[in-house]
């Protein structure tokens, strides 16, 4: 091969693997981004958590003792929260009573449950009048964090949130509301 | 209207007509002595805290109904220093009495009392959250001396923050389209949730440090003492401990017909020079909580419909 042309080649050669490499990464990117929001086959999709709460969400809905997968995705783009959280489970299909449990720290949340990858029912989510163990009393000197007992809580206003405790009566702002 | 085996624990569970309802009841019971209403029942008075006047008016009135009284008045004497919970400590006391009153420094603690007993549940203070007993009887004093409830200029003084009595008053007198005037330090403010919900119901409320200020406008001031086991830091008690007091001086601009009150014990918030006028009526208050503890125990135990 003359010299020019073996240049050309290795020139040649040399954006194919370019292309290829760059072809990969993006496949790899892609396929990143797949993971982070892989789809299920059956379940509940629990999307725009804000993202400092999508932990939260696990520990009220007591994913951690869930058996089959459970995905959890943190600091995720969006459009209304600037960051956002998302949980799928698999093969577990959420009650509107347990959807409405995570109202208090994702009161934007939507609920889709999938039923062969296919969106069969979208539940809003509601704060319930009534939310019980759920939230532990801020309050140091409340019986309920002495005793043991379930808490109870009513919801005294929606926007924003204020919930009070049927034990001590003291009224909670959504900023030092705690997690039991 | 039935009050048979209903708890006492919050003024927030009484509508306006159950409150008059008792006022009513607690007069009949002071104009006509029932003496045998509560032959034959026992109270427990179950006191996991001090508590001298509450304590004893409970006693006197279920004694003047001839009914019987045990108890305890300090968590020391009981299975509490061995670690039983208040759970079981008040199912096993419902085996030995008809009807509880209960006083504990936990907030919340009266709430699951109730829950736990069968039988009825009178709260006599649960840290700084409730003492409807209190209220009751600050009620039924604001309305004999008077002789109205509706409409009254109301100013309250001192620890706004912790006092329970306070917060109960505020949420009945609600009730009776009130001017309230709350005057406090400002660490020791009414707490905002209080004012909040007065806001809701469109009750006017001034808030000051002045006592001087508020006193020619007021038909009744309730004077609370700063007190010393609802503060975290000792320090800060101190600070505030003597920053009211009521002479003759301090009353020079107010009506003739104003009425103070206090919940007692009282550590140096009214001179003793204050006792002998005519706006004194915090010992006949004290007094009242004899004629509203009987109708409520009479109430509660089904002997007065």
């Amino acid at each position: 091969m003359p010299k020019s042309k073996k240049k050309a080649h290795k020139k040649e050669t040399k954006n194919q693997v370019g292309k290829e490499a760059k072809a990969e990464m993006k496949e790899s990117k892609e396929h990143k981004k797949q993971l982070s929001i892989s789809a299920i086959v059956d379940g509940t999709v629990i999307d725009h958590i804000p993202t400092d709460a999508t932990f939260k969400v696990v520990e009220i809905l007591r994913l951690q003792n869930h058996n089959d997968i459970v995905s959890i995705a943190t600091n995720l783009q969006s459009n209304t929260l600037g960051k956002k959280g998302i949980v799928k489970v698999a093969n577990k299909f959420l009650t509107e009573t347990e959807v409405n449990k995570i109202a208090v720290v994702a009161p934007d949340a939507t609920v889709n449950i999938i039923k062969n990858y296919n969106v069969k029912q979208k539940i809003k989510v509601k704060v319930p009048q009534l939310i019980e163990d759920v939230i532990k009393c801020s309050n140091p000197v409340c019986i309920t964090n002495s005793e043991k007992v379930k808490t109870k809580f009513y919801t005294v206003q929606n926007n924003p949130l204020r919930i009070k405790c049927h034990y001590c009566e003291r009224i909670i702002k959504k900023e030092d509301i705690n997690i039991v | 209207m039935d009050f048979k085996s209903r708890d006492i624990i919050s003024i927030y569970d009484f509508s306006k007509a159950e409150l008059l309802y008792i006022l009513r009841t607690a007069k009949q019971m002071e104009e006509k002595p029932n003496p045998n209403l509560l032959k034959g029942k026992i109270l427990a008075t179950l006191f996991f805290e001090p508590s001298t006047r509450t304590r004893l008016s409970f006693t006197s009135a279920m004694e003047q109904l001839s009914g019987q009284v045990m108890g305890f008045s300090s968590s020391h004497v009981t299975s509490v220093e061995k670690g039983e919970s208040l759970w079981d400590t008040i199912k096993m006391n419902e085996q030995y009495a008809d009807v509880i009153a209960i006083r504990h420094p936990l907030e919340g603690s009266a709430r699951l009392a109730a829950e736990a007993a069968k039988i009825p549940v009178i709260n006599a203070g649960d840290g700084a959250n409730q003492h409807p007993t209190q209220t009751l009887l600050d009620l039924y004093t604001i309305q004999k001396v008077k002789e109205r409830l509706n409409g009254l200029h109301i100013g309250i003084v001192g620890d706004l923050k912790y006092g329970r009595t306070v917060h109960s008053l505020v949420v009945a007198m609600s009730h009776f389209e009130p001017t309230f005037y709350f005057i406090s330090p400002q660490p020791l403010s009414m707490p905002e949730s209080y004012l909040a919900e007065l806001k809701d119901k469109k009750i006017r409320y001034f808030e000051t440090a002045e006592l001087s200020t508020a006193i020619p406008r007021l038909d009744v001031l309730y004077v609370t003492r700063i007190q010393k086991e609802r503060f975290p830091d000792p320090l800060e008690y101190e600070k505030y401990k003597g920053v009211y007091k009521i002479t003759k001086a301090t009353l020079k601009d107010a009506k003739d017909s104003l009425k103070i009150m206090h919940p007692l014990p009282r550590v140096g918030e009214i001179d003793q020079e204050i006792d002998s006028t005519e706006h004194a009526v915090y010992f006949q208050q004290a007094g009242n909580g004899i004629p509203v503890r009987k109708a409520l125990l009479g109430l509660i135990l089904g002997a007065i419909k």
